[in-house]
């Protein structure tokens, strides 16, 4: 075997070892480099709907996501409800993945939290946000709640009834929120999009990981009027509101992660033509 | 009547949904709301029965001695205390201090692990996977490339290759999504359609 074909014939735990390797110091020194991050149109569509909401106004957050997806989901989750606590739209939020309520719980009460060291701002459960929990079968509650939220949600998280919520108030099906704000990792996003906006035609805007983004682009500007993709999309979100976080903070251990990606394809294909040409040059 | 029941059920609240959703009025959304009611009804039923068949198949791994028949024996144990915990809240719903530290200290970072694996899966498959052999190789290689780059910081050329990358999502992968999510869609109207008119039976069973 020469040269050229062990560069195409790489054993891939050399490929793993080396992007460990990167991906840790690109993580350790991430204050020393900064990834300078231009905003999309289909992310800054979404914290422009937030931003031209009335005070008071009420959007629906769906965090349907799991523990897996926790790192690239978490942090537009929280610059989004950031964004809603600062501007004083009241959150409404639900969960339809089985591992979603503790997540959720944990995010609301730390968005809770962060909103007042950052803007002196108290939030109150019941008034200004509110989570209904976790219910089976994504399809039937994206359905359910399309007729009425207490349909699958007699009660919240805590076990108080609805109709005992503030923020409940004359709070019937999704024709009264501004618009629904879906965090998915998994199937969620297309029946969100079938069930919901397709049947009862409400503004729909998702939040999804990196690997699924270019699955939903044939829907934007229709079914969706915002996308935000992945870590980028959470570091697009982050530097809109002006706070930046995890996901900035992530940004240069994924750009050395897709540079070594880049660099072992570079490797494999010089590899490649190299040994293509040596073959026909013997024949 | 075994087979005749439910082809008839299926063929009636079937045009039902169908009538429910193209024409709705007060009275169809009332049985509508009615049936999305029953589904709960329905699901606990498949909730009982998925604890039901999961326990069998673990017990019978675990009688048999079967390959690797301990795993089953942590399922069980997992399954049980998670669920004994969750029924004493402890200060709040779900919020058992056991409860919550094994979501915290166990499943979420056995789930994070698992995901983040597939870094280093995709970085090897792009390795092996993406060589320009082809014509066609060239172009997803060039693309999966422009994909990648916009990440990057490029200095002057970010903007363009930002707009680039965007111009690949927007046109050339809509076209192709949109191709395939019509041609799903169309697939589906048929086989609901065959399911309606009983044509497709095998949700019936081999019986």
């Amino acid at each position: 075997m020469n040269v050229f074909e062990k560069m195409t014939m790489l054993d891939r735990r050399w490929v793993y070892l080396f992007l460990a390797v990167v991906v840790t110091f690109a993580y350790l020194f991430r204050n020393d480099f900064s990834v300078p991050v231009t905003v999309t149109s289909e992310v800054e569509s979404i914290y422009q709907f937030i931003e031209d909401l009335d005070p008071g106004d009420k959007i629906l957050i769906s965090f349907d996501y799991d523990p897996n997806s926790l790192a690239e989901l978490h942090p537009m989750a929280r610059a989004i409800l950031l964004h809603a606590f600062r501007t004083d739209v009241k959150v409404l939020g639900v969960t339809l993945s089985q591992y979603g309520s503790t997540m959720v719980e944990e995010l609301l009460r730390n968005g809770v939290e962060e909103s007042r060291e950052l803007y002196g701002i108290e939030k109150k459960y019941g008034e200004d946000y509110c989570f209904l929990g976790y219910r089976p079968y994504p399809a039937l509650v994206i359905l359910g709640m399309g007729q009425n939220f207490r349909i699958y949600f007699p009660e919240d998280y805590y076990n108080n009834p609805l109709d005992s919520l503030p923020i409940m108030d004359r709070v019937r099906n999704y024709d009264d929120v501004k618009c629904v704000l879906v965090l998915t990792s998994g199937t969620t996003g297309d029946w969100w999009i079938v069930y919901g906006n397709a049947k009862y035609d409400m503004p729909l805007a998702l939040g999804v990981t990196g690997v699924m983004a270019s699955d939903f682009y044939p829907y934007l500007g229709n079914a969706i009027f915002g996308l935000i993709g992945g870590w980028k999309g959470a570091a697009e979100y982050e530097k809109l509101v002006g706070e930046e976080h995890d996901a900035t903070a992530g940004m240069p251990a994924q750009v050395a992660a897709h540079l070594t990606i880049i660099l072992f394809i570079l490797i494999g294909n010089i590899g490649y033509y190299l040994s293509r040409r040596k073959t026909q040059t013997d024949l | 009547m075994k087979q005749w029941l439910p082809l008839k059920l299926v063929f009636i609240l079937g045009l039902f949904m169908v009538f429910q959703y193209f024409v709705p009025n007060d009275t169809s959304d009332m049985i509508y709301e009615y049936a999305l009611d029953w589904t709960i009804i329905i699901g606990i039923f498949a909730l009982i029965l998925g604890l039901w068949s999961l326990l069998r198949v673990n017990v019978d791994k675990i009688k048999r001695k079967s390959e690797n028949w301990q795993y089953a024996v942590i399922t069980i144990a997992g399954l049980f205390f998670m669920m004994i915990v969750g029924f004493f809240p402890d200060g709040g719903f779900l919020t058992n201090y056991w409860y919550i530290h094994f979501f915290s200290y166990i499943m979420v970072p056995i789930q994070a692990t698992m995901f983040a694996l597939l870094a280093f899966f995709i970085a090897s498959a792009a390795f092996r996977a993406f060589r320009a052999r082809s014509l066609l190789a060239s172009v997803l290689l060039l693309a999966a490339f422009i994909i990648m780059v916009r990440f990057m910081p490029m200095g002057p050329l970010s903007e363009p290759i930002s707009d680039l990358a965007s111009w690949v999502l927007k046109v050339p992968n809509l076209a192709a999504k949109r191709a395939i999510i019509i041609g799903i869609g169309l697939g589906i109207v048929a086989t609901s359609l065959k399911v309606l008119l009983g044509i497709e039976r095998s949700y019936l069973g081999k019986d």
